[in-house]
């Protein structure tokens, strides 16, 4: 095919090695963070650590459970629960007809003071199987219109009791509507006992979401009528009873302040309670109570916070003590290799 | 040829015998225009293919997943086939109606963000493999534009029909026919490693009608159609025919380059453009990497099914719970006013009401289901991800190539692997030839005893087995890189350097040696104008490395003309260097069937001499009778390189009388002009004849050499407990070299070869077949000696058989029971099955690590794929889920890495079910006290709130969380096996974390009830409302969660305890800036930490008690177990902790080689055997 032309030269073969230039642009920079040695506290669980640390819970909560079960038995606490015996005789059969009907719902309670109580002595209702928790009954009101007066008829949350004939109600919803009605009056040897029914509620309440500029209008004017009505001309940042009320409570058992008595009362004292039992639970087999009491610095007569620090406190004691057995009865050096997977298995080697 | 060319011209195939020919050409072109046999390009005439009906597609390639338009259909489809996120789907959708117990922004928010961010990362990703495909694309080639003129011209822009001008070292831009090439006879060579792995070149060679286009003029005018086959995935096949001047010429397969592959050694090719980007062969071979997701992901689809169950029964109470209520009760609740309730609460139709509220039960607990886990492992994986491409160990500085994780959905698989499958050229061998030692006349040269004997010597020296020394030994294996400044010669030995040679005695042989090196070959010199010296292009690199060495020695093989080869002998006895010059007679190159090359040449006496080089057994069967002098010396030699993993060939020679020769040469001429099917029998029988009666002179070992670091890293990985196989496409012998150098075979271990015998039947070979593999079944069985391992070494004919359904089982029970396995010449998607085979038949996680495009189907198919980089394919890279620029990273990369992320997601995961448990469960007891109204008793900015803020700290768990320092990792492999094991993420595990996240559920909810239910909390008299208890529940949370949080790190940086401090901190700092907005947006919270919370004793003394019971069980456990059970990591960090492992070195360094797992691969067991056998030599001695 083609001739055969052996020639001398050599040229025009090879290209130069392509030995590109070191790109050290690639190479990663150096920072403790990237090369994860960033400085470290490794702390690791040794026995003194571990027995410390349960004796330090125990010395801490011992005494913390202490004090608070003085705080609490220094709390005087007077429970009635009235919701029977203020329906009367022939009634009891059929509370809720008695409730719902005109009857005359007054009913007096004698109260015995068992031990001093110092001032202020806080005046609770407790309701029982009262769901306020309920998303139905939680979502029904409407904060914009309880805040402000320009959006008095906002009431799309709050259905079904949100208007009354086509007016909008203020306050709107459930919650208002249900508002507890029964009313409590206290006497002491003939003498009115006077309840502060001011500052019961948060003071944000009454500053930010109740309006002083928010009156109640066609307020328990329905066909309906639910709980408490309420004065119209009144603010609602001054209608504490709502503001209370209004905050829900998280378990169907609740308390909620109803007011003060600014008053020592003393051991043997008997108080005359006039309350008008005016609040249906009685539908829903509710149980309603009347609580005075005081509080310690903790709040109200709770022991079982302090009985739940003292076990703790009591369990941490009892672990220190039993890892203290174990360590002594079955010690093992830290850092002991014979304990190496591959030394405690002979099969490894 | 009548220009009168200063270019020298070869007819490179006057050197070829064998290949080359066409087998059986006229075969094709019979079938072309028939269906699938439609494609027809116009040559030089590109502008015809951009219409219908011959427009073809573009050159450019894509591998994108997604495109601009597709990515926000196709993304968002992918983002909601996880079943959890269709789930948060569903949820925010029903978050818009009445049933929802949240506000619809509080579900949609952190959905959106979630798979907003997902599809963030998914886009970066796809983002890289554009700007990969972009670079792929933009690579400049030379095409004709017409006019005779070539002018640069981007990839994508290369169109079918164009005529292209690739240079030396370029890559094919698309399936080319080769028109052309610098040499006369148009024979060009390629490297086609990336499409099939082999590392020798290949020959191609042009039609002759198109030798004349060789230069850029010639295409002025040119015109040719090319009818051939359809775009389709064969490589080794192609049918076609060209028209050109009136005549029809049939193409076959050695005329086409394929895209990928190489032109090498030749200065330049024409050729013309056939199928272009996907339509190119190596395209329509690529399949879609898979998308792989790590065991641990695996699993935790199983635990979010359970909590999905969990997720379903407790919605299915709450609903049932719910019509109960509305049944019953509901009537009775006059503040509810039942008679004017919406269909939801309907007192009368309490099914449906249930039903309803089922949505809504299901969207409350949803907080089982955690959603931020997902993404909070997406962050943690892209974090840890950049920790592996940011580490400067794992860098390499030669290549300027840092490690890199590819997908970061991997990271935690990188710490289970049970299975190393690796390649073996480019992945444990540079794919560089070393001349290292020889043999002349029965005399070693080259530095005298290997590694392994020395290391072994040294211990024996020590009474005890001192893991120092040997550790320096090992590691100065991986430094002992000789720095030998010539590439391809690494022989030390005063005796033959720098002329010594000639006062050996035998000098006539050694002369005669070298002459071989020098002259028996196929390569090309060339000058290198800088330095003077020459470079050779040779076929392989051991014929490279031969004459380098020659060169080296004093025979300088400088320049080869077409029928003679001139060698300059620089020392002789009259000390002036003296051109020689060998007429080449006849070659008969290497192939992997003969395993021999011959030349015959004329040297200027006028003397025929043979040369030939050759295995061993190939050559010592064709000695003459007193060709064997030198026998018995050169087989103990060889014998001494086989052990120390060195390629060896023998050297022999002839004397032939002209009139022999000639006789023989008449023969032979016959049998090359044959044609027919007979041909290469008769040329092999005309070879056959020549070469006997030899005459051994010497043998040559040659290091195949392996990547730094390779034997160490081998070592440690067989340490941890990781097996290996090796799958390489290179013949059986390399592969055994390779696997003595890497310490994955060693003597004394039992090598059970399968080989089938090629001329039987199919029934009779499987039958062979699995008679070997029964056999090696029951030899393993037999063995009574504990040390004793095996080796399985089989080749990829056998492996073919041994792959089928009915034979693949017992053919990995034999793998698995062996030490090291071994697979020669096998194909890449042998690789592919072998790796399907040990990840299913072993259900444990595989790891394939490879550098070409052949072992891009193992890379896809294993569970981690990692591929080298710094290798000029991409496609392995590419395919690969890591990549790292050298083998030795795997050990960092798995040993520490893998090791970290493994425990760190573990750990992760299973505290995010705790968290979660222990939250959403609070959510479900409230519910039962509120009539199962599916009323939360957390304001819905808590829950968002959550959902980021309590993610943190286990983000920084799942990024820094050291058990152990990287050191430590490396010292003590044997830690590795916790996770292939699976330690951290059992069931027992999983279940225990559940459990816990279960009782502090209990211990944090019935607290706070008890103590907050209708007492004033405060000393103003305040009872609690909803969002007071559910503030200070939550509180109580937070402290739990992060004090448990703590309770599970073992590390802690200023970040851990930025976060834990943080997340704290920020709930506090949250909850005054919530309280502080006005109550439309914070409602009943408004103000609630600074003036109701903050001022109680109650909710601090709470929060304390709440806080430290809840981790009280987990507190007593752990230190329980690290007491009377304590783990490895355990012991290790008592050990550093107290400083013992430097003030007790010995029991550290004793510790660290117990640690290793029993291994019967690596430079350490091959030490220890050698040390067994030194040791009962001494026993028999006395």
């Amino acid at each position: 095919m083609s001739s055969n032309t052996p020639s001398s030269s050599a040229g025009g073969v090879g290209s130069a090695d392509s030995s590109a230039p070191r790109r050290n642009s690639k190479r990663p920079k150096y920072s403790k963070f990237t090369q994860q040695e960033l400085p470290a506290c490794k702390p690791i669980l040794t026995p003194r650590w571990v027995i410390s640390a349960f004796i330090l819970v125990s010395i801490v909560f011992i005494p913390i459970g202490v004090v608070s079960l003085f705080a609490s038995q220094d709390v005087v606490e007077i429970i009635d629960r009235y919701e029977t015996e203020c329906v009367p005789q022939d009634f009891r059969n059929n509370k809720v007809s008695f409730i719902q009907s005109d009857a005359n719902k007054t009913c007096t309670r004698r109260l015995t003071v068992t031990k001093r109580m110092k001032q202020p002595i806080y005046v609770y209702y407790q309701l029982d199987n009262f769901y306020q928790n309920h998303r139905r009954y939680v979502k029904s009101r409407s904060d914009s219109q309880l805040k402000d007066n320009s959006s008095w008829n906002d009431v799309s949350s709050c259905k079904p009791e949100d208007d009354s004939n086509g007016q909008p109600i203020v306050p709107c919803g459930l919650i208002a509507w249900s508002l507890f009605n029964d009313t409590y009056n206290f006497s002491l040897n003939n003498q009115q006992l006077a309840v502060n029914k001011t500052e019961i509620s948060w003071k944000s309440d009454r500053d930010s979401k109740f309006g002083n500029d928010v009156f109640p209008r066609n307020f328990q004017n329905g066909t309906l009528i639910g709980g408490k009505s309420l004065d119209p001309t009144v603010p609602l940042s001054e209608q504490e009873d709502l503001i209370v009320w209004m905050r829900t409570a998280a378990l169907p058992t609740f308390r909620k302040l109803y007011g003060k008595i600014e008053r020592d009362l003393q051991p043997n004292e008997v108080i005359h309670v006039t309350l008008e039992n005016n609040y249906n639970t009685y539908s829903f087999n509710g149980k309603k109570k009347l609580v005075l009491s005081t509080t310690s610095w903790l709040g109200g007569k709770n022991d079982f916070l302090g009985i739940a620090y003292l076990t703790v406190g009591g369990l941490c004691f009892f672990l220190a003590l039993s890892f203290t057995v174990v360590y002594l009865v079955k010690p093992r050096r830290l850092g002991d290799p014979s304990y190496l997977s591959w030394n405690r298995n002979p099969g490894g080697q | 040829m009548a220009k009168g060319r200063i270019r020298r011209k070869l007819l490179k195939s006057h050197l070829y015998t064998f290949c080359l020919y066409p087998g059986a050409a006229g075969k094709a072109g019979q079938s072309v225009g028939g269906p699938g046999f439609s494609r027809i390009v116009h040559c030089n005439e590109p502008q015809m293919h951009s219409q219908k009906p011959f427009k073809y597609r573009a050159n450019d390639i894509s591998t994108t997943k997604y495109s601009f338009l597709s990515f926000l259909p196709k993304g968002l489809y992918e983002q909601f086939n996880r079943v959890a996120n269709l789930y948060f789907l569903g949820c925010a959708i029903a978050s818009l109606t009445p049933l929802s117990p949240f506000s619809a922004v509080s579900m949609i928010a952190p959905l959106a963000f979630v798979v907003g961010l997902s599809m963030a990362k998914e886009a970066l990703e796809d983002w890289r493999r554009f700007m990969q495909d972009m670079e792929v694309n933009s690579r400049k080639v030379k095409v004709h534009t017409g006019e005779g003129a070539f002018n640069k011209t981007a990839w994508q822009n290369v169109r079918v029909g164009d005529v292209v001008r690739v240079e030396k070292d370029q890559f094919f831009p698309s399936d080319l026919l080769l028109l052309s090439s610098n040499y006369e006879d148009g024979i060009c060579y390629v490297e086609t490693m990336n499409l099939d792995g082999e590392t020798n070149l290949k020959a191609k060679r042009a039609l002759e009608v198109t030798l004349d286009l060789d230069e850029d003029e010639d295409f002025k005018n040119f015109k040719g159609v090319i009818k051939c086959e359809d775009p389709n995935p064969s490589l080794y096949t192609f049918v076609g025919n060209l028209e050109y001047n009136g005549q029809v010429y049939a193409i076959d397969p050695s005329q086409i380059l394929l895209r990928d592959s190489k032109l090498r050694n030749t200065a330049f090719v024409y050729g013309i453009v056939i199928f272009t980007g996907h339509d190119s062969k190596v395209m329509q071979n690529s399949t879609k990497s898979p998308s792989k997701r790590s065991r641990i992901e695996r699993k935790m689809d199983y635990i979010i099914y359970v909590l999905f169950s969990v997720l379903l029964v407790i919605s299915l109470i709450s609903s049932f719970g719910f019509a109960v209520e509305i049944k019953y009760n509901m009537p009775e609740w006059w503040f509810m006013r039942p008679q004017q309730a919406d269909e939801y609460y309907n007192p009368n139709e309490p099914v449906t009401s249930g039903i309803s509220h089922m949505v809504t039960a299901l969207m409350l607990y949803g907080y089982l289901i955690p959603i931020s886990l997902y993404v909070s492992i997406e962050v943690v994986k892209v974090l840890q991800a950049s920790f592996i491409n940011q580490d400067i160990l794992m860098y390499d500085e030669d290549t300027g190539i840092p490690a890199q994780a590819r997908t970061s959905n991997l990271n935690e698989e990188l710490g289970q692997v049970d299975t190393i499958l690796s390649d073996k050229t480019g992945t444990l061998t540079c794919n560089q030839m070393d001349f290292l030692k020889c043999s002349i006349a029965g005399t070693a040269y080259g530095s005298s005893s290997s590694d392994i004997e020395l290391a072994a010597e040294q211990q024996l020296t020590n009474d005890h087995v001192n893991k120092v020394e040997l550790e320096a030994v090992v590691s100065s294996l991986g430094e002992k890189d000789h720095k030998s400044p010539i590439k391809g010669f690494n022989f030390e030995d005063s005796h033959l350097m720098k002329g010594n040679w000639l006062r050996e005695p035998k000098v006539e042989d050694i002369i005669l040696f070298f002459r071989i090196l020098a002259v028996c070959h196929t390569a090309i010199p060339e000058l290198n104008e800088e330095t003077g010296t020459y470079t050779y292009e040779a076929e392989s690199p051991d014929e490279g490395a031969f004459l380098v060495a020659a060169r080296e020695f004093g025979f300088e093989f400088f320049q080869r003309t077409q029928s003679s080869v001139i060698v300059r002998e620089k020392y002789t006895a009259s000390g002036k260097p003296i051109d020689r010059e060998y007429k080449i007679l006849n070659v008969l190159e290497f192939t992997s069937k003969r395993k021999r090359m011959t030349v015959i040449v004329r040297d200027e006496d006028g003397q025929i001499l043979l040369m030939c080089k050759g295995a061993d057994s190939i050559i010592f069967d064709r000695l003459s009778k007193d060709g064997r002098l030198y026998q018995a010396d050169t087989t103990r030699h060889l014998n001494e390189y086989g052990e120390a993993g060195l390629r060896t060939l023998a050297l022999a020679y002839k004397k032939l009388e002209e009139s022999e020769y000639s006789a023989w040469n008449t023969e032979f001429q016959k049998a090359k002009t044959s044609i027919g099917a007979d041909r290469d029998i008769m040329l092999e029988k005309a070879a056959e004849m020549m070469e006997r009666d030899l005459i051994l002179i010497g043998a040559t070992a040659v290091e195949d050499k392996l990547q730094k670091g390779v034997p160490k890293c081998i070592d440690k990985l067989a340490q941890a407990g990781l097996k290996l196989w090796v799958l390489t496409g290179d013949k059986m012998e390399t592969a055994i070299n390779i696997g003595y150098a890497c310490s994955l075979l060693r003597q004394g271990m039992k090598q059970i070869c399968i080989q089938a015998n090629d001329s039987d039947s199919i029934e009779k070979i499987k039958g062979d077949i699995l008679k070997q593999i029964n056999n090696g079944l029951q030899t393993i069985k037999d063995e009574k000696d504990p040390y004793a391992a095996f080796a399985v070494i089989i080749d990829g004919k056998t492996l073919a058989y041994a792959l089928e359904d009915d034979m693949k089982h017992r053919f990995l029970d034999l793998g698995v029971q062996c030490a090291s396995v071994i697979c020669c010449r096998v194909s890449p998607k042998q690789k592919a099955l072998v790796t399907r085979l040990v990840k299913e038949g072993t259900g444990k996680t595989t790891l394939a690590i490879g550098d070409g495009a052949n072992d891009v189907g193992m890379i896809q198919e294993a569970d981690i794929g990692v591929g080298i980089s710094g290798v000029e394919g991409m496609q392995a890279v590419m395919a690969s889920d890591f990549s790292v620029a050298q083998f030795r990273f795997l050990e960092r990369l798995l040993v520490v890495h893998g090791h970290w992320c493994y425990k760190r997601i573990a750990q992760m995961i299973c505290y995010f079910f705790y968290k979660n448990i222990a939250f959403g469960l609070t959510l479900f007891y409230f519910e039962a006290f509120t009539g199962f109204s599916g009323q939360s008793v957390y304001d819905d900015w808590y829950m968002l709130f959550n959902v980021v803020l309590t993610s943190l700290p286990v983000i920084s768990l799942g990024v820094l969380e050291q058990d152990v320092s990287s050191e430590v990792c490396l010292e003590f492999p044997a830690i590795y096996q916790q996770g292939p094991r699976n330690l951290f993420f059992d069931w027992y595990r999983i279940l225990g974390w559940m459990g816990n996240g279960l009782l502090a559920s209990l211990i944090i909810f019935f607290l706070n009830i008890v103590i907050f239910y209708n007492q004033a909390f405060r000393i103003g008299g305040q009872t609690a409302d909803m969002t007071a208890l559910g503030t200070t529940m939550f509180t109580c949370i937070i402290w739990s969660l992060n004090i448990q949080i703590a309770l599970t790190m073992s590390h802690f940086t200023w970040i851990q305890h930025a976060t834990i401090w943080g997340s704290i901190v920020t709930w506090y700092l949250f909850l005054a800036v919530y309280g502080a907005l006005s109550p439309d947006i914070s409602g009943n919270a408004y103000q609630i930490l600074v003036e109701a919370l903050a001022p109680a004793p109650m909710y601090w003394t709470t929060t304390l008690l709440v806080a430290i019971t809840c981790n009280l069980p987990y507190m007593a456990h752990i230190a329980y177990q690290r007491c009377l059970e304590p783990m490895d990591h355990h012991i290790i960090q008592e050990i550093k902790y107290y400083r013992k492992d430097v003030e007790d070195q010995h029991m550290w360094n004793r510790e660290q080689s117990k640690g290793r797992q029993k291994t019967k691969i690596g430079f350490t067991a091959r030490v220890e055997a050698k040390i067994r056998l030194l040791q009962s030599k001494m026993h028999k001695k006395q």
